[in-house]
């Protein structure tokens, strides 16, 4: 694997307009979602984005356990990040690790704030998220598959909420980055955003990157946010909403 | 499986049970009917290997990873076969996350079992320096949605899975490891299916439904070689077989599987 990597690299030393995967800047990887693919979840969403696949499923609203857990005014979004075992190389344990956690909980900050959880006092959402295959920027393929998982459960939201990252690698701002980026990169800031409301809900960064170049990356991470957003509509029009062919018959 | 996958009602028990009466199933199958199966090998890019059964609603991925570690103590010179089963919570919603629980663990050992005995590896290949270093071969099987059965898909989908793995050699020089630049495809000396066969009431019926594993009273897990011979059985639940029923599930586990080994040839 490594040797592979190292092959590409070289390449891109030679060819510096391209990254090292032959994606231009400002490309994000290709993005397929799909809803509805679970028949035992309230909700279901799969994800391709470039090499990760990701299956989400949403359970509830439904009643709080323990019961002293539920919040009297509102429900409860709990969301659970799990890699299988063979998602990377080389084998990882089936146990939650500290950065799973972590994961789940800023997922959970992520997508809180576009639900509208006084709906459901009392109640717990769950939106469990399963990394069948990582290749970086797993927590934003997770996001963005459990929008459209929440919405596939009818749970009514004030948005969806697109996720993309921005970061530095070899001097240069890039956008959506993939696992070798991640890892051999300057920076990563792994975003959040509501398109609609024009909030960012979720805002984390790793490496090192000067002010100016950090607010540019913010704008990236949200242009590319709003084409997922566009994705991830079609996703859910797939599904739900009326085909060309359908609104053409009303219109006749 | 034991009673912990929501609750059948008894209403809908009653009906299962008059309808198996009748020789027919409530999805329209006969009593020794396979609903229908999907394999898709090679599902996953980073694992050495990997497959997709869909089994009916029930879908199981299985990934294999070849990694170098310490032999078991008591065979320093064998290689090292691991099965290990996750149930997920997107799978069914009394699934929860958290530790392994009796069932998850009874379908890895199952499946295991089923590998181990039928001896589908040449364990000594697998070793490369005698007590310190040799191949493990990690099964892992992810099950991403249950309705019934995960024993007989996860044990296609393990073989499947088996069958593509290509991992990486590693050469001893000097009493040191070497990593080389050949991978090398694992070399399967068996091929063992499951068949499960759950009573219903007086009748014997093939690949449960998750409500049939619900309201039924006993099950039997045959797990059969290319040659018809049995590698391990595993009987749950509480009621008891007579043995007439056992010979009937033996042929019948005899007949089944040699049909799935035809369906799983096929995709070659």
């Amino acid at each position: 694997m490594s040797k592979e990597k190292k092959k590409t690299r070289r390449k891109t030393k030679k060819k510096p307009t391209k990254r090292f995967d032959g994606r231009n800047p400002m490309e994000l990887r290709p993005i397929k979602i799909e809803s509805g693919v679970l028949p035992n979840a309230d909700g279901s969403a799969y994800i391709e984005m470039g090499k990760n696949k990701v299956l989400v499923g949403v359970f509830g609203p439904k009643e709080m356990h323990p019961k002293r857990f539920a919040k009297p005014n509102m429900a409860t979004l709990r969301c659970r990040y799990h890699m299988s075992p063979f998602s990377v190389d080389p084998r990882r344990s089936p146990a939650p690790s500290r950065r799973d956690m972590e994961i789940g909980m800023v997922m959970t900050w992520a997508l809180e704030p576009a639900i509208f959880l006084d709906r459901y006092p009392r109640s717990v959402i769950e939106v469990y998220a399963e990394i069948l295959e990582a290749d970086g920027g797993t927590r934003t393929a997770c996001i963005n598959a459990a929008t459209v998982a929440l919405v596939d459960a009818g749970i009514p939201m004030r948005d969806l909420v697109a996720s993309c990252s921005a970061g530095k690698m070899d001097g240069k701002l890039v956008v959506d980055l993939g696992d070798y980026e991640d890892k051999e990169g300057e920076a990563d800031v792994p975003l959040a955003y509501m398109p609609k409301l024009e909030k960012i809900t979720l805002l984390q960064m790793d490496g090192v990157l000067p002010p100016n170049e950090f607010e540019e990356c913010i704008n990236l991470a949200i242009e590319g946010c709003k084409q997922i957003y566009e994705i991830q509509r079609e996703a859910l029009k797939k599904k739900y909403g009326i085909s060309e062919e359908l609104q053409e018959e009303a219109e006749e | 499986m034991s009673g912990r996958y929501g609750i059948v009602s008894k209403l809908k028990r009653k009906k299962i049970h008059e309808v198996v009466a009748s020789g027919n199933r409530m999805d329209g199958r006969g009593l020794e009917e396979y609903r229908e199966i999907v394999v898709r090998p090679n599902a996953m890019e980073k694992a050495d290997g990997s497959a997709e059964v869909y089994l009916g609603k029930s879908r199981v991925l299985v990934g294999v990873s070849v990694e170098i570690g310490k032999p078991f103590e008591d065979t320093p010179a064998k290689g090292v076969l691991i099965c290990n089963a996750e149930f997920t919570p997107i799978a069914h919603p009394t699934f929860e996350p958290g530790p392994p629980k009796d069932d998850s663990i009874e379908l890895a050992r199952v499946v295991d079992r089923g590998l181990r005995s039928a001896e589908i590896l040449d364990f000594d290949k697998l070793c490369l320096i005698e007590g310190s270093d040799v191949y493990l071969v990690f099964v892992d099987l992810y099950v991403l949605s249950y309705d019934g059965n995960l024993i007989d898909a996860s044990a296609m989908g393990a073989i499947e899975a088996l069958r593509n793995t290509k991992m990486q050699v590693y050469k001893v020089k000097e009493g040191k490891l070497e990593l080389t630049k050949r991978t090398q495809a694992l070399k399967l000396l068996s091929e063992p299916l499951a068949v499960t066969i759950a009573k219903i009431g007086e009748n014997l019926v093939v690949d449960p439904t998750a409500d049939e594993e619900e309201v039924m009273d006993a099950r039997l897990t045959i797990t059969l070689d290319e040659n018809g011979n049995v590698c391990t059985i595993q009987k749950a639940r509480s009621e008891g077989f007579t043995m007439e029923e056992i010979k009937k599930a033996l042929s019948l586990a005899q007949e089944k599987s040699a049909e799935i080994r035809e369906k799983l040839k096929r995709k070659d």
